[in-house]
């Protein structure tokens, strides 16, 4: 389940004073922070660059650098796909025919419930047990297209009893 | 008198949690009260025979009996059949050690993987483990680094650069500050390694960057774990508290003056930071765009201190090279390839997983003796060694020894020892213009060959499966190539050329299918 915070700036800059005692802090920031909000909120970029000494384009490039760090709010859950060499050779381009015809969006969209985020990703480290998905930090392996309906359904499930 | 207390082990590796190991425990734990029988859960690495994970093994007095796959709905009847004696059934492979793929192996690096509790400091102990880092508290500093330079260990990156020399040039900068970083970002497609002995034998990858430290008198180290792999962070952010409580890391090293500070960085998505400049960006906090070299990372590495930049396994070999001595490691392997690899079996295979064997071993044995050919049973046409950089092979190259050199010599690389196998079904164009899309997304963008180049790499092949041209366009996406290749700044952009090139010269019938073509067939 994605941490969906609304934005607080007290909230950021406790979040950004708690790393504050690392060396090369940015990185480990603005995980926290997206470990909080679920994205890199744009009102968190001027707070980084005055605590780091850095021009807000300086943060804004890393952010932007970096395929994990989000821009908006994600979905309740994130679902990554693996679209590597080793998944391909397991028809993962099936797989992800199906789920986007499953779940009605495509790579970096979010479903209508707001439910589910789509990401694409390259290689999950489940290489021999392809094709590999994701689902918010659980891994998935030999993931078919009817075990992918089977995993976003017992996702939606347990977050019922919730 | 009270039944004995059975041991049961059940990974808790991500590969093994991916197919239901935490429901199999959970059904293993439930059943056991259930029937009152008193057990101990150990959740323990995996053993790396990833396609009957997961694998189940029970501890019987003539050793770990094993069963696999083993789903949840599967415990009832193991119960029934009287598995926590090693009883037969369906799912059992008898003792795990005499398992063939498991026995033909020649476990150095991966000694302890899948066999301890992964955050036991005892257990670890109890099997050989901190005894290198013991002998190389009595070492001098050159001493440390010699025996690694003369157990002929190279990096395990995908590189090869010999490790005993970069440590030397750590080793005689001079600086009041000098770093460990262990590059743990494990983007190649084919390659799970680094992901598997951190997350079921964490403390060797301590053990082997303490000794790192040791050897060059650095004091602080980093390890750079990518972010697609949260288990692996986890085990070692565990396993690095407890090596502190216990005193093999910090200030005063098991007692002795030698100081090691040891931190866990998560990357954020980004392949490019696999390469160890760019990798050295990041930890800064900065963009992962790589640096030119020289000045080598050595010299001036981490926050422009001289700084070993490792693979994790290179790193996890040294805690053994340093236990049992150099010759010992060197005297596996071939040529100048010493020691041994994990190699992985990815893809479309039968049997995926691990196989650590001396270097020397064919394509040819790990696909078919241990791989056991593709999963769907259709014919292999093609592997991918040495992840998304590395060259696709035919069969008709099989027989090739895993060996540095040998692999150079026809244009591949051994890389990080992964291996994906495809079968007929291939498209070997559509790989190619993969290679080429993948180059283009992940592309740090600071040299022009790779960030304009593959982008253009993806039109030119797109026009050819198109059947637009064919043949001049095939002229220009060699060009493209060649300019990739000695234009680039580092590996991404000078090397995608490899499967893209290799691709076209092994498999050139994929390249000269118009629609039209096709249609016909």
């Amino acid at each position: 389940m994605n941490a969906r915070s609304p934005w607080s700036e007290e909230r950021a800059t406790a979040v950004i004073a708690a790393n504050r005692h690392l060396r090369g802090a940015l990185l480990p920031m603005l995980h926290a922070l997206q470990e909080e909000f679920g994205c890199i909120d744009e009102e968190a970029i001027p707070l980084l660059a005055r605590e780091l000494n850095l021009s807000r384009a300086d943060v804004h490039g890393v952010v932007s650098f970096y395929h994990e760090f989000r821009r908006s709010r994600p979905g309740r859950h994130t679902i990554k796909v693996c679209r590597a060499e080793a998944c391909q050779s397991m028809n993962a381009d099936g797989l992800i025919d199906h789920i986007r015809r499953r779940l009605k969006v495509d790579f970096h969209e979010t479903t209508a419930d707001d439910a589910f985020s789509l990401e694409p990703v390259f290689c999950l480290g489940n290489c021999a047990l392809a094709p590999a998905v994701m689902v918010d930090e659980t891994l998935h392996g030999r993931v078919s297209p009817a075990r992918f309906d089977a995993i976003t359904a017992s996702t939606l499930a347990t977050e019922a009893v919730r | 008198m009270s039944e004995p207390l059975h041991t049961v082990y059940v990974p808790r590796d991500a590969a093994a949690l991916s197919v239901g190991a935490d429901e199999t425990a959970a059904a293993i734990r439930a059943e056991a009260t259930k029937r009152g029988i008193p057990l101990r859960i150990v959740r323990n690495g995996s053993r790396g025979m990833l396609w009957l994970e997961t694998l189940v093994e029970v501890e019987t007095p003539e050793g770990r009996v094993a069963y696999g796959p083993v789903m949840a709905e599967d415990v009832a009847g193991l119960f029934d059949a009287g598995f926590l004696e090693g009883a037969d059934h369906a799912l059992a492979h008898g003792l795990t050690e005499k398992i063939p793929y498991f026995a033909k192996q020649e476990r150095l690096t991966f000694a302890r993987c899948g066999i301890i509790d992964p955050l036991s400091v005892e257990d670890y102990r109890l099997h050989g483990g901190f005894r290198g880092l013991e002998r190389a508290l009595a070492m001098t500093p050159a001493e440390i680094v010699t025996e690694v330079t003369e157990s002929g260990l190279r990096g395990r990156g995908g590189a090869g650069f010999p490790t005993g020399i970069k440590w030397n040039t750590v080793l005689n900068a001079q600086a009041e500050q000098k770093y460990i970083c262990c590059n743990a970002d494990e983007g190649d497609s084919g390659t799970f390694a680094d992901r598997m002995i951190m997350e079921g034998d964490p403390f060797c990858l301590i053990e082997g960057m303490t000794i790192a430290a040791i050897a060059v008198g650095a004091t602080e180290g980093y390890i750079y774990i990518r972010s697609e792999y949260p288990h692996a962070v986890a085990t070692m952010r565990e396993a690095i508290r407890l090596a502190y409580d216990e005193k093999w890391l910090g200030d005063e090293i098991h007692g002795t003056g030698h100081r090691f500070h040891l931190d866990v960085r998560v990357g954020a998505g980004a392949y490019i930071c696999g390469e160890e400049t760019s990798m050295l960006e990041s930890l800064e906090g900065k963009r992962g765009t790589v640096r030119a070299k020289p000045p080598l990372p050595a010299l001036e590495g981490l926050f422009g201190k001289p700084t070993i930049v490792n693979n994790v396994l290179s790193l996890t070999s040294v805690p053994i090279i340093l236990d049992k001595g150099a010759s010992y490691y060197r005297d596996f392997g071939v040529g100048r390839s010493r020691g041994t690899l994990a190699f992985q079996l990815a893809g479309n295979i039968k049997h995926g997983g691990i196989v650590e064997k001396a270097f020397g071993v064919t394509l040819h044995e790990l696909l078919y003796e241990f791989g056991g050919g593709t999963i769907t049973g259709r014919p292999i046409r093609a592997v991918q060694a040495g992840g998304p950089l590395g060259a696709y092979l035919p069969p008709s190259l099989f027989d090739l020894p895993k060996d540095y050199e040998a692999f150079a010599a026809v244009e591949a690389m051994v890389g990080h020892g992964g291996i994906v196998v495809f079968d007929d079904s291939v498209d070997m164009a559509k790989q190619a213009r993969f290679a080429m899309e993948f180059c283009a997304a992940e592309s740090c963008g600071k040299c022009t060959p790779c960030r304009i180049g593959a982008v253009r790499g993806v039109e030119v092949m797109d026009h050819i499966i198109a059947g637009e041209k064919v043949a001049a366009n095939i002229t220009l996406l060699n060009d493209l190539c060649e300019v990739m290749t000695d234009g680039s700044l580092c590996a991404m952009g000078g090397m995608t050329p490899i499967p893209v090139r290799s691709a076209l010269k092994h498999f050139p019938e994929d390249f000269t299918r118009s629609p039209a073509a096709v249609a016909a067939e």
